[in-house]
């Protein structure tokens, strides 16, 4: 147990080292850093944000995004620059622009036709299997429950 | 109507196997310059060799601009064959990427030099306005300087054939030949 507490210790310098250390001037620029390293995607590692990867470009661009945000670059600017360079594909999240209408409108647009198919399929075999009572039916419905208050 | 309604699953299967064989037959490492078919980035830098060098001074004939380094293994791997495509006499600038200047040159000294020119760009800066996510990377520049592709990775004889000589017939303007 000490040996192992002694083992961490050895190993959080180093932890500590890997953490770049930034100043924000106010929360709402750490909360804008923290939320555009997790939504833009580092170029070369494909599966990883900014904010995950190790990559030295993942490391430039945190530096970039860091400065455009000391420069008090909008949102939009910030997005510009990154994809002016990077491509849409450092999105994470794309925009919302005619070429990715049918990539935010699908997974509504499955929704609308599945439920068109599940209400046809309904409406069809509740056509086949008419769950209201003949006149004949109900007469003899009514005459067992009369029975059964009978007893 | 009924016996054509038997035939959906087949489409529905068709359609898939369509997809999937586009989808998964594409390379998911590609990724195209988002500077495709625009002009190279305005800079100001200096060359390996202590002189001055910006955007214009590439443009006249097609070229190449390889992104390289020293830390990088893979350059080191491509560098006989930019030699050798320097041989027959493809421009190619240099764009030394986030390097050490004197380990540079001592590369260039002991491997030789295909470059016409090499900018140095040891903060990356105009590595980001590049788009560079890494080295070695290529850039093919025509005439007036637009990028007309980027090669990620070494480039190599079957990336020469299959990657930019293609790209070179295309610009219309006369390579000349190996």
């Amino acid at each position: 147990m000490r040996w192992l507490v002694l083992w961490m210790l050895l190993f959080c310098p180093v932890v500590l080292g890997g953490i770049e250390a930034r100043e924000f001037a106010s929360a709402d620029e750490q909360e804008r850093y923290l939320r555009f390293t997790a939504e833009l995607r580092c170029p070369k590692c494909q599966n990883q944000n900014l904010a995950d990867s190790n990559a030295p470009i993942a490391t430039d661009l945190r530096e970039q995004l860091y400065r455009l945000l000391r420069e008090g670059r909008s949102d939009d600017e910030i997005v510009d620059f990154m994809v002016t360079r990077y491509g849409e594909y450092v999105l994470y999240k794309p925009r919302i622009e005619p070429r990715t209408w049918l990539l935010w409108g699908g997974p509504f647009l499955m929704l609308a036709a599945g439920m068109v198919v599940a209400v046809s399929i309904l409406r069809r075999a509740r056509a086949r299997h008419p769950t209201g009572l003949s006149d004949e039916e109900r007469t003899r419905l009514a005459r067992i429950l009369g029975d059964e208050s009978l007893r | 109507m009924s016996r054509l309604r038997l035939f959906i699953p087949l489409l529905v299967f068709a359609g898939l196997a369509a997809l999937f064989w586009k989808g998964l037959s594409l390379d998911p490492n590609y990724m195209p310059s988002a500077l495709a078919n625009r002009p190279l980035p305005a800079f100001t830098a200096e060359t390996l060799d202590g002189g001055a060098i910006r955007d214009t001074d590439l443009h006249g004939a097609p070229a190449l601009l390889n992104v390289w380094a020293t830390w990088c293994p893979t350059c080191a791997a491509e560098h006989a064959y930019l030699n050798e495509l320097a041989r027959r006499g493809v421009r190619i600038y240099g764009l030394n990427y986030k390097d050490d200047l004197q380990a540079a040159r001592r590369w260039i000294q002991s491997k030789g030099d295909p470059y016409i020119a090499n900018i140095l760009d040891p903060a990356g800066r105009l590595g980001l306005d590049l788009g560079v996510t890494g080295a070695p990377e290529t850039y093919l520049l025509d005439a007036e300087g637009v990028i007309h592709l980027r090669h990620q990775g070494p480039v190599d004889e079957r990336v020469w054939r299959t990657v930019f000589e293609p790209a070179l017939a295309g610009m219309g303007s006369g390579r000349r030949a190996p």
